[in-house]
């Protein structure tokens, strides 16, 4: 039951509880002396790999996970050394970052914005990673850059390829190698166009999510550019597993091209219900009904089986491309783990040389230094031809390949082939290209 | 003291000396040693604790009480959350008002769902409740992208107006969140010989809250209003029989649970200004039951108790990955390293959820009044009394 009868006493007491409570925090507003957060002090760095364990996108952590522990063997100059030997820029010895070994600590981001900030903070507060980096999806991307603004560290993107990761949503302390949809879109437009003529009407089924939304709008644009009709856009949830209710309306829409703007197991769902319910053997308006997956991965390919013979897509990168740099990087992944990497494990990789190269150039730790020497670095020998870090958007610009579903795969492994390799020019954007608009890096933030 | 019999008033002292020395509590290990990685002092798990440990209370005062099982409790988290961000783009970075609002919202929220889901009990209500919580979901992840920015979710960016306060720093970045100047992720560190402290702002911001969320919730238990609360769980037919009116009072018990989860949902995107959809998905929801069971339903502490678990689980088993594992048992020769890895390697890491469910199950079959129960019989083995004699005791869990 209830008392409310305070006596004098009482109330003095509880005042002076109280007020002591309140006065408590005060002590606490003294900040720490060091320059910015997570200076190392002792002989070794610590960098966060922040990846999907558990998830839609498991299979590209655990390939992301691989890439980024050969790339830790290879800073601290154990195994082959794989793309340092590459990289045009020397600074790297394999001694570490500035002399520290370099070691690493994992956490889990599940595909979800908040589950990856609390992994990334943890990492920050408690492990004192001095840099963040990894995810598979553009969503976890876009909140763990915000993170890692707000605390000062630098952000290295992993797998993302939504406009607004160096759009509407860039931070000054977020770095993307990986490329984007809209590069998807200007690279695959003159491939289709050769294909299959510029009199088409494409029918879109889109992921309802920030990649989704501008994937679409940038092959869109493409698309239209190139005289094409767009008959329908319709989005789909993220969690779908079945689409046969979405593909059903495409027979009937008089389109005679399906674009799915599709990724992960989504991707490869779509494209079974499409392949099954007969697209492929269609003709519609005297011409043969095409598929079109803009955003393609080997791990996708695989999943999707036989039913990605002949159908085009753009990607980072693939394993079977014969400079010296990918060459180098499939050797010493393939030693190591036994298979070619992925392209998620790729970027990974090296965005994580990109990271240490730019310490080393910069001479500190400090993520405005780290950032300033990243800004506008032109560099080649890591497997996507010579490749510029714009300094406005924090985006890299690189060779973009179109590929294509093998028809007689020799291995498991040997599901894509390069149709083409489209040049860096033909990719590259203003940086306030309105496709991008909106958002502004801010100024670097070294914290505490 | 604060017009609490003794016994609550040695609880809630308990609490507020648990929440105020937490820093300590929770870093028992020297930073450099092998076991620092079991230290869960550092501000982000804290916070936490501490605002899951407000959700879980709150639930707990609608399920403890009423036995009501809310399966939807998680959207009013995430009204809660999304409330709060829109208050630090529109008005301030203060977190006053944005918890204020947040609370607000969440309450209002809870009075529409409550109205229309208490029309039936048991598990209809549970999973009229569920229904709702999906409901806000799919709407915020899909329908209302304008408002929650969809799967991406609600942040902060340089151009938000911020009416009272300032859109961004002289230097170009984003204003931190405050409390009236005193930055929420302002911390303070403490070397004392190999152990390092950390104080954060934020965290003792939460704290405080969560001190009077208990106070709170203490009043409530031992209130008029909580022996009502608790006549509905007993026999809600026969309350009616005697002609009392049940439903203002479950309705009222589930506002106030409500309003609890959208303060805890406010202090958490005061913390850290996001609010993502997936806060509000049902397995959002499923983790407050859990916490709450797992601590002991219809106890005063346990449901505290039960959130510390789960997300010391969360954050710091997860964690353990197999190379730290190797490193542990790197004194034994290869072949029997390697099989003891093998056998405990399931259940950490990624495997988390698989020890929290094994001892989930443990706890329901064994400790069915949850933590605190096993907390009992512990005390009471040592005192060498008689299992009865505890039943005694005003914080009884749950049948």
């Amino acid at each position: 039951m209830s008392k409310t009868d305070l006596s004098r006493r009482g109330l003095l007491r509880t005042g002076a509880v109280t007020s002591a409570g309140l006065a408590l925090p005060t002590i606490f507003t003294a900040q720490s002396a060091s320059a910015f957060t997570n200076d190392p002090t002792g002989g070794s760095v610590t960098l966060g790999f922040n990846v999907p364990q558990t998830g839609p996108y498991a299979d590209e952590g655990a390939d992301e996970l691989r890439a980024y522990q050969l790339a830790v063997e290879h800073l601290n100059g154990e195994g082959d050394g794989g793309m340092l030997n590459t990289f045009t820029s020397k600074a790297l010895e394999g001694s570490g970052i500035l002399g520290k070994k370099v070691e690493y600590v994992t956490g889990d981001t599940q595909t979800k914005s908040d589950a990856a900030r609390a992994s990334a903070k943890s990492m920050i507060e408690k492990d004192g990673a001095i840099m963040i980096t990894g995810g598979s999806s553009s969503g976890v991307a876009v909140a763990v850059q915000g993170l890692c603004q707000e605390a000062g560290v630098i952000f290295m993107a992993g797998l993302t390829h939504s406009n607004d990761t160096t759009g509407k949503d860039k931070k000054a302390n977020g770095f993307r190698h990986f490329f984007n949809a809209y590069m998807s879109g200007a690279a695959l437009a003159p491939v289709l166009k050769n294909l299959y003529g510029d009199d088409r009407k494409a029918y879109h089924l889109t992921a309802d999510y920030t990649w989704g939304w501008t994937q679409e709008e940038s092959i869109k644009a493409a698309t239209e550019a190139l005289g094409w009709e767009t008959v329908n856009t319709v989005k789909t949830p993220l969690a779908a597993t079945d689409f046969s209710s979405y593909i059903a309306p495409v027979l009937n829409s008089g389109a005679d091209v399906l674009v799915l703007n599709h990724y992960g197991g989504n991707m490869v769902n779509s494209l079974t219900n499409a392949v099954q319910f007969g697209l492929r053997e269609k003709e519609v308006n005297g011409k043969n009904f095409e598929i079109v997956v803009p955003l393609y991965s080997r791990l996708m390919a695989k999943g999707a089986g036989a039913n990605v013979k002949g159908i085009h897509g753009s990607t980072n990168w693939h394993w079977s491309l014969q400079d010296e740099g990918s060459k180098a990087f499939v050797r010493s992944f393939g030693t190591k783990y036994g298979f070619p990497p992925s392209q998620a494990a790729h970027t990974c990789y090296v965005q994580t040389l990109l990271y240490a190269d730019a310490v080393q150039r910069a001479g500190s730790f400090n993520p405005c230094a780290v950032a300033e020497a990243l800004e506008d670095f032109e560099f080649d020998g890591m497997g996507n031809g010579k490749t510029l870090y714009r300094g406005d958007d924090h985006q890299c610009f690189k060779d973009v390949l179109v590929v294509r579903g093998k028809e007689n795969p020799t291995s498991e492994f040997d599901l894509l082939e390069v149709v083409e390799v489209t040049p860096r020019a033909q990719v590259e954007y203003a940086a306030d290209h309105p496709m991008f608009a909106g958002g502004q890096l801010g100024s670097c933030n070294p914290g505490s | 003291m604060f017009g609490l019999d003794k016994r609550d008033t040695t609880l809630l002292l308990i609490v507020a000396c648990l929440a105020i020395f937490a820093p300590f509590i929770l870093n028992p290990f020297p930073t450099d040693s092998g076991l620092a990685q079991f230290n869960a002092g550092y501000p982000d798990l804290m916070q936490r604790f501490v605002i899951f440990g407000i959700f879980a209370i709150g639930f707990n005062i609608l399920f403890g009480l009423t036995g009501y099982l809310s399966f939807g409790h998680a959207a009013f988290l995430g009204v809660g959350s999304y409330s709060a961000v829109w208050m630090f783009k529109l008005l301030s970075m203060n977190v006053l008002p944005a918890i204020i609002l947040s609370v607000i919202i969440a309450g209002l929220f809870a009075l529409v769902i409550g109205y229309v889901s208490l029309r039936r009990s048991g598990i209809y209500f549970s999973i009229l409740t569920l229904a709702f919580a999906q409901m806000s979901f799919s709407l915020a992840y899909s329908v209302l992208t304008p408002i929650t920015n969809g799967e991406t979710g609600l942040q902060l960016t340089l151009d938000d107006p911020r009416v009272l306060g300032q859109t961004s720093t002289a230097d170009g970045s984003i204003p931190v969140t405050n409390f009236f100047g005193l930055e929420m992720r302002g911390t303070y560190e403490m070397a004392v010989g190999p152990w390092a402290f950390q104080f954060n702002m934020g965290y003792y911001l939460c704290a405080l809250v969560l001190i009077a969320a208990f106070y709170l919730s203490i009043r409530i238990f031992r209130s008029p209003f909580g022996m009502m609360l608790r006549a509905v769980k007993s026999n809600q037919q026969r309350m009616n029989y005697t002609g009392l009116n049940s439903k203002p009072y479950t309705l009222a018990a589930f506002v106030i649970s409500g309003m609890y989860a959208g303060l805890a949902g406010g202090l958490m995107a005061s913390m850290d200004p996001l609010a993502g959809a997936e806060r509000m998905q049902w397995t959002a929801s499923g983790e407050v039951v859990l916490m709450t069971i797992l601590g002991g339903a219809g106890t005063l502490i346990g449901p505290v108790l039960g959130a510390g678990f789960i997300k010391y689980f969360e954050n710091i088993f997860s964690k353990i990955n197999s190379n730290v594992l190797h490193s542990w048992f790197s004194f034994l020769p290869d072949g029997l390293e390697d099989f003891i890895v093998f056998i405990i390697y399931p259940f950490i890491g990624k495997g988390w959820h698989l020890t929290l469910g094994i001892l989930f199950m443990l706890v329901v079959i064994y400790l069915p009044g949850g933590l605190v129960e096993g907390g009992q019989r512990i005390g009471n083995w040592i005192r060498g009394r008689k299992k009865s004699d505890a039943r005694q005791n005003e914080t009884h869990p749950a049948e």
